[in-house]
C-alpha cells in the first residue's frame, strides 16, 4: 500500500486546492476516459461519425433542414421511453414491456379521445394512470415477490400486446383528431419563441452551474475554475443556438404553398423532462437512493433505505414515461394501430440508454444518456432507410449496434473494475 | 496501549447481563455478560461459531434477545430494530463493507441519512461534515472526498466505513473483523484509527481473530467459548497463550469457565 510507505504522496483532504483551469480539467477528463468512465463520449462520437457517413452517402436527402426536424421528431418518443428505462436500468433490472406499455397508453388515449369523446387532459390522465398501474404491478412481482424482472416484463410484453388488441379491436386503426395532442409532434414554435427558448435554456444552465460553484466556494470546498465553467456554457450555447438556427430555417420544398419553420413543440417538452428527471435523480434523496440500490442493494438496505419502495417507484416512473412516449407516438402517426410501440421500439430505447452510457449492470447512468443515445439511434433509424431499402440489412445493422453498445458497456465496466473506478 | 486513566474509573457504556439466545433448538448464547467502557477498546474474541456475530447482531437490533438485560449508560433498554440502536448511538461496521461502489465517499458516509435543504440534498454541508469527521480521525490518505469508493484501497474503504459510523455522534462503535481482508500496512492504518476512536471517548467493540491486533489495541478482552462468556479480562493481565486457551478450551488456569461448565457447553455444541 503506497499510501502508507510514501508519506509524501498523502494529500490532506482539507487542503484541496482550487482546481486548475481548462488544461487540468481536460487532463482529468482524459484520466476518466482511460479509467473506463466513458460518459457521453461514445454517443457524441457515434452522432458525428454517423452524420458524416450518411451525409456523404446521401447528401441530398439526409443533410436537409427538413430531415433534421424529422429526425428530432422520430427520436423524441425513443428518448422519452429510454428516460424511463434509465430508472429501471439503474437498479440493474430491465423492463421489456415498456414498448407495449407505450402502445397501451396510446390505445387508451385514442379510444377515450376518439371513441368516447373525452377532453384531452382527461384522456392523457387516464393513459398515465394506466402506466402507474402497470409499473406498480410489475414492481409488486419483482420487488416483493422476487421474480426476475426479465421474466415479469416478458410476461407483460405478451399480456399488454393482447390488451392493446382488445382495446383497439383486432386489425383496427383508431385515428386521432384532437388538436392539442397532434400539436406536440406536428406543429412548431414561432421563430421568435424558438430563440427565446434557446436563450432561456442557456441562461438557466449558466446561472445554475455558476451558483453551484459559488456555493461550494463559500463553503470552502474545491470548485471547478471559472474558465472551465465558461467553456461548458459556451459549448452548450453553440450547440443550442445552431440547432435552433437550423430548425428556424424554412424547410418546405421549393414553391410549396405553406411555410414550415420553427422548433417542434416536442423539443421543449423533452427538455423539460430531462431537466425535471435529472433534478430528481441528481439532487434529491430519492435519486441518491436509486443509485445506492443499483450499486449495492444490501448496503442500501443496511443503511436503512427501503429497497422495495425504491424499486417500486422506479418501475412506476419507467412505465409512466413509457406512456408519455406512447402519446408522442400516437401524435406523430395521427393514429394508433396494434403495432404502435411494437417492433423495434423497445430495443431502440434500450439501445439509446446503453449507447448514451447507462450501464446494463445497474448503478451507472444519467437521464441525458437517453437523449444523446436516442439521437444516435434516431440517426440510424432515419439514415439507414435512405441508404438501403432492404429491411433485412436494417435489422442486422440495428442488432449489431445494440451489441456494440452493450460490449462497450461491458468493456468499460471491466476497465473500471481493473483501474478501481 | 492500555491507558491508565480509563482503568476502572468510568461507568460502563454498555452492559449485557445474562443474555440468552436460541435459534430453534440451537442455544447460541448462554447467560452472556459483557461490559464495554467509554474510551476503551473491548476486543470480542472466540472461535468460529462461538456466538460473536450473534451477540453483536442482538446489540444492533437485528435479532432480539430471548432473555437477559441490556444496560446502556446505566439505564435498561430494549432494542427492537437497527433504527433503535442507531438512535441510541450504537453503530456497527460490518465485515463485508456495506458501501456502494458507484457512489463517492461523501455519498456513502451519509447514505440513508442524507442532509437536506428543502427537497434537495445539501451537498456542501455533507461534504464539509464528512471532511471534518475524517479530519478528527486524522485520516489523511484520501485524495478527494468526491472520488468513488470503487477507486479506494481496502484500508481506505474500511476507513470510510468506520468514519461513517462515527459521523452521527455515536457512542458505541462495533467493528466486525475490520482487518480480516487487509494487508499489513493497511491493517496498521485501520488499527490506529480504531485506537483513535477510543481516544476520542467512544466505546469500541472489536471483533477479531488476530491476537496481534487484539493485543495491539484492546484494553479489555472478552472471550466467548461455545456461546458462553469464558472470561472478560484486562488485556495487560493476560498473555497471548492464555487468551488462545480461553478461546479453544474455555479456561486457562484460574481464568475462564469451571471444568463442568465448559463440558456442559461442549455437550450443548454436540447436540
Amino acid at each position: 500500500m503506497s499510501l502508507q510507505t510514501q508519506p509524501a504522496s498523502q494529500f490532506e483532504i482539507e487542503s484541496q486546492r482550487e482546481q486548475g483551469g481548462v488544461g487540468d480539467a481536460a487532463a482529468a477528463y482524459w484520466e476518466r476516459i482511460k479509467g473506463g468512465d466513458l460518459g457521453a463520449l461514445p454517443a457524441v462520437l457515434g452522432c458525428v461519425v454517423l452524420a458524416v457517413v450518411f451525409g456523404v452517402l446521401e447528401p441530398d436527402s439526409f443533410l436537409t433542414e427538413n430531415n433534421f426536424a424529422n429526425l428530432l421528431n422520430q427520436g423524441a418518443a425513443i428518448m422519452v421511453l429510454a428516460m424511463g428505462l434509465v430508472f429501471v436500468l439503474l437498479l440493474g433490472e430491465i423492463d421489456l414491456s415498456a414498448g407495449f406499455t407505450a402502445g397501451t397508453g396510446a390505445a387508451i388515449l385514442a379510444v377515450t379521445l376518439t371513441t368516447h369523446g373525452w377532453a384531452w387532459p382527461l384522456a392523457v390522465l387516464a393513459a398515465l394512470a394506466t402506466g402507474v398501474a402497470i409499473g406498480f404491478t410489475i414492481a409488486l412481482l419483482v420487488a416483493r415477490l422476487g421474480i426476475p424482472s426479465f421474466v415479469v416484463s416478458l410476461a407483460y410484453f405478451l399480456g399488454l400486446q393482447g390488451g392493446m388488441l382488445l382495446i383497439i379491436g383486432e386489425g383496427g386503426t383508431i385515428p386521432i383528431r384532437n388538436d392539442a395532442i397532434l400539436t406536440v409532434m406536428n406543429k412548431n414554435m414561432p421563430v421568435w419563441l424558438g430563440w427565446v427558448f434557446a436563450l432561456v435554456v442557456i441562461a438557466a444552465f449558466a446561472l445554475a452551474t455558476f451558483m453551484a460553484i459559488q456555493r461550494r466556494r463559500r463553503a470552502g470546498l474545491s470548485a471547478s475554475a471559472l474558465s472551465v465553467w465558461a467553456l461548458k456554457v459556451g459549448a452548450l450555447a453553440v450547440v443550442v443556438l445552431v440547432v435552433v438556427y437550423l430548425l428556424n430555417q424554412e424547410r418546405q420544398r421549393a414553391n410549396a404553398p405553406i411555410v414550415i419553420q420553427g422548433v417542434p413543440w416536442v423539443v421543449p417538452l423533452v427538455t423539460a423532462l430531462v431537466v425535471g428527471l435529472s433534478f430528481m435523480l441528481m439532487r434529491t434523496a430519492f435519486g441518491r437512493h436509486v443509485y445506492a440500490v443499483g450499486g449495492n442493494a444490501e448496503a442500501a438496505r443496511r443503511a436503512g433505505i427501503n429497497v422495495a419502495n425504491i424499486k417500486t417507484y422506479c418501475f412506476i416512473l419507467g412505465s409512466t414515461l413509457a406512456i408519455v412516449a406512447g402519446i408522442l407516438l400516437a401524435s406523430r402517426d395521427n393514429s394508433v394501430s396494434p403495432t404502435t410501440g411494437g417492433a423495434q421500439t423497445l430495443l431502440y430505447a434500450v439501445g439509446a440508454a446503453v449507447i448514451g452510457g447507462t450501464s446494463l449492470f445497474g448503478g451507472r447512468g444519467k437521464i441525458y444518456d437517453a437523449v444523446t443515445g436516442g439521437l444516435v439511434v434516431a440517426i440510424i433509424a432515419n439514415g439507414l432507410p435512405l441508404v438501403t431499402q432492404k429491411s433485412g440489412v436494417q435489422f442486422i445493422i440495428n442488432g449489431l449496434v445494440l451489441l456494440l453498445a452493450a460490449s462497450v458497456d461491458a468493456v468499460s465496466r471491466r476497465r473500471a473494475a481493473a483501474t478501481g473506478r | 496501549m492500555t491507558t491508565a486513566s480509563s482503568e476502572g474509573q468510568q461507568r460502563e457504556l454498555l452492559s449485557l447481563r445474562g443474555i440468552n439466545k436460541s435459534f430453534g433448538a440451537v442455544h447460541v448464547l448462554r447467560d452472556v455478560d459483557l461490559d464495554v467502557r467509554p474510551g476503551e477498546v473491548t476486543a470480542l474474541v472466540g472461535d468460529n461459531g462461538a456466538g460473536k456475530s450473534t451477540l453483536i447482531k442482538c446489540v444492533a437490533g437485528i435479532h432480539p434477545f430471548d432473555s437477559g438485560e441490556m444496560l446502556f449508560e446505566g439505564s435498561p433498554i430494549t432494542i427492537h430494530g437497527p433504527k433503535d440502536a442507531n438512535a441510541l448511538g450504537i453503530e456497527i461496521v460490518y465485515q463485508d463493507l456495506a458501501l456502494c461502489d458507484n457512489l463517492d465517499v461523501v455519498h456513502n458516509m451519509f447514505l440513508g441519512r442524507e442532509l437536506r435543504s428543502g427537497i434537495t440534498l445539501d451537498e456542501t454541508s455533507m461534504e464539509k461534515r464528512a471532511g471534518e469527521t475524517l479530519k478528527s480521525l486524522s485520516v489523511r490518505t484520501l485524495r478527494s472526498l468526491r472520488q468513488s469508493v470503487s477507486s479506494l484501497s481496502g484500508g481506505q474503504r474500511q476507513t470510510v466505513a468506520i468514519a461513517r459510523a462515527v459521523l452521527w455522534n455515536s457512542k458505541l462503535v462495533i467493528l466486525d473483523e475490520p482487518t480480516a481482508a487487509l494487508g499489513v500496512a493497511q491493517t496498521e492504518q485501520v488499527l490506529a484509527l480504531v485506537r483513535r476512536l477510543a481516544e476520542n471517548g467512544l466505546g469500541v467493540v472489536l471483533i477479531s481473530h488476530n491476537m496481534n491486533d487484539v493485543f495491539q489495541v484492546a484494553d479489555s478482552i472478552a472471550c466467548l467459548f461455545l456461546g458462553q462468556m469464558a472470561a472478560q479480562v484486562r488485556a495487560k493481565d493476560v498473555n497471548n497463550s492464555q487468551v488462545v486457551e480461553l478461546i479453544t478450551a474455555g479456561r486457562s488456569g484460574d481464568l475462564g469457565l469451571r471444568p463442568d461448565e465448559a463440558s456442559v457447553a461442549g455437550v450443548g455444541e454436540a447436540a
